[in-house]
């Protein structure tokens, strides 16, 4: 019988195999991977400096472990080299393979700028743990650090960072942090908790050149502002890795197009993950992995199944000024209301029909991100 | 007493400490935990992921 291949060992492709073997115990299941294979929390790479943690003590189970709990080959350091699709086979860096049903669990890649500058190079960026290993090793001795990027993880890094002890400088070309997933009133809430504890903001610009000095690195920003940092760290945006679905003619969109039943359009290959564009677009958190990897492995069982995502909370770690929220799209129609406010902000997005759509709760009311949601469906039942 | 690790985010969960600011007292079993629970530190909910044990 020729295996399941899943490519890919981040959450998404352990969460499918997971989710896979509670259902059948059987189906063989081979795991490709360019990496070592270890189990790791990718989402604790942006605060874990501060904790003292090295990339070692992030994994929580051995490559070796995982294959006998999961029951699985697993093929590490192993690059794809292409997909033959007709004879459903794979080329790889361990040799050829058939597979019955092949899964995209690839990820995404960090956006990288173009920058001006001799050191454009040295800019950092942290999307996986060989990655932290380096970017921990470049912090031993440095006192500064310039993050371009104030989102989701410009921000859990600044705070993770600052924290530590290192005077942080946040870039951002928006008016305020987070400013594609909430509300201006509620990235507010954010600024004077990071502030004390060491962050500058620098908003309203980007970096544009980066140049090597004695010790560290000279700034040249896009307002035409100068200034210098022992280290530069690159957070704005990640990007599905689409190249090999491209190259073997599957249909990408900004991400591997895949339908409810996270089929692509070749039906013996399947995505899931920050990779994949669900019918609902790219969705790179952990919730719709975890609800995408349930209903693949149904899919993969034989099993008549559709991926349902209800609302989907994702949680900002930035311990100085928790935050959770449901992201707006970005042409959404509708306003942001405030519900409450005090020590945070409480705060939804509603439509013309008065249907919340989304919503963000900071400081005291992170808490309550759960209300929020039941919140949240029940103004579309009234 | 058991200790339980969130096999998303890392998160420990010990039986004995149960979770005083989130209401959950200490010797509380991971299975006495509500299902309408959810991780404080990545909020995945308790339905939807696995504890492991350590």
């Amino acid at each position: 019988m020729k295996p399941i291949i899943v490519l890919g060992s981040g959450l998404a492709g352990y969460s499918v195999i997971r989710e896979l073997r509670k259902l059948n115990t059987s189906v063989p299941i081979t795991l490709i991977t360019r990496d070592s294979g270890d189990y790791y929390s990718k989402p604790m790479l942006s605060n874990a400096f501060a904790q003292g943690k090295d990339a070692a003590s992030l994994i929580i189970t051995p490559a070796s472990a995982m294959a006998k709990q999961l029951d699985i080959t697993l093929l590490a350091h192993t690059e794809i080299r292409t997909i033959s699709r007709l004879d459903k086979k794979l080329d790889t860096s361990s040799g050829e393979l058939e597979y019955d049903k092949l899964i995209m669990a690839l990820g995404a890649d960090p956006v990288r700028i173009t920058l001006q500058g001799n050191a454009a190079d040295a800019v950092l960026s942290v999307n996986d743990l060989t990655d932290y290993t380096r970017f921990r090793d470049a912090l031993a001795g440095v006192k500064s650090v310039a993050i371009m990027g104030g989102g989701l993880i410009g921000c859990e890094f600044a705070n993770d960072l600052a924290t530590a002890g290192f005077e942080v400088t946040v870039i951002d070309p928006a008016r305020y942090p987070l400013a594609n997933l909430m509300s201006e009133e509620a990235g507010q809430q954010l600024l004077k908790p990071l502030t004390e504890l060491g962050v500058t903001w620098r908003f309203g610009c980007a970096v544009k050149s980066v140049d090597s000095l004695a010790t560290g690195y000279a700034l040249t920003l896009t307002d035409g502002s100068n200034m210098q940092s022992d280290l530069v760290l690159s957070a704005v945006g990640l990007r599905p890795r689409l190249q090999l679905a491209r190259e073997v003619g599957l249909a990408v969109n900004r991400g591997i197009v895949v339908d409810g039943k996270l089929r692509t359009s070749d039906e013996s290959i399947y995505a899931l993950g920050d990779c994949a564009e669900y019918e609902h677009g790219v969705m790179p958190y952990v919730l719709p992995i975890m609800q995408s990897a349930r209903t693949l492995a149904k899919v993969l069982n034989g099993e008549d199944a559709t991926v349902n995502f209800p609302a989907m909370p994702v949680v900002v770690k930035t311990p100085s000024h928790p935050i959770a929220l449901l992201p707006v799209a970005r042409d959404a129609i509708g306003d942001w209301q405030v519900l409450s406010s005090g020590a945070g902000i409480k705060m939804g997005f509603f439509d013309n029909q008065a249907r919340m759509t989304g919503f963000v709760v900071t400081g005291e009311f992170a808490g309550e991100r759960n209300e929020m949601v039941k919140k949240l469906a029940a103004s579309w039942h009234d | 007493m058991k200790v339980w690790q969130c096999v998303v985010c890392g998160f420990i969960y010990d039986e004995k400490a149960g979770l005083p600011a989130e209401g959950i007292k200490p010797g509380t079993a991971w299975a006495d935990i509500p299902d309408n629970w959810a991780c404080p530190d990545c909020g995945v909910s308790k339905a939807d992921f696995d504890m492991i044990e350590i």
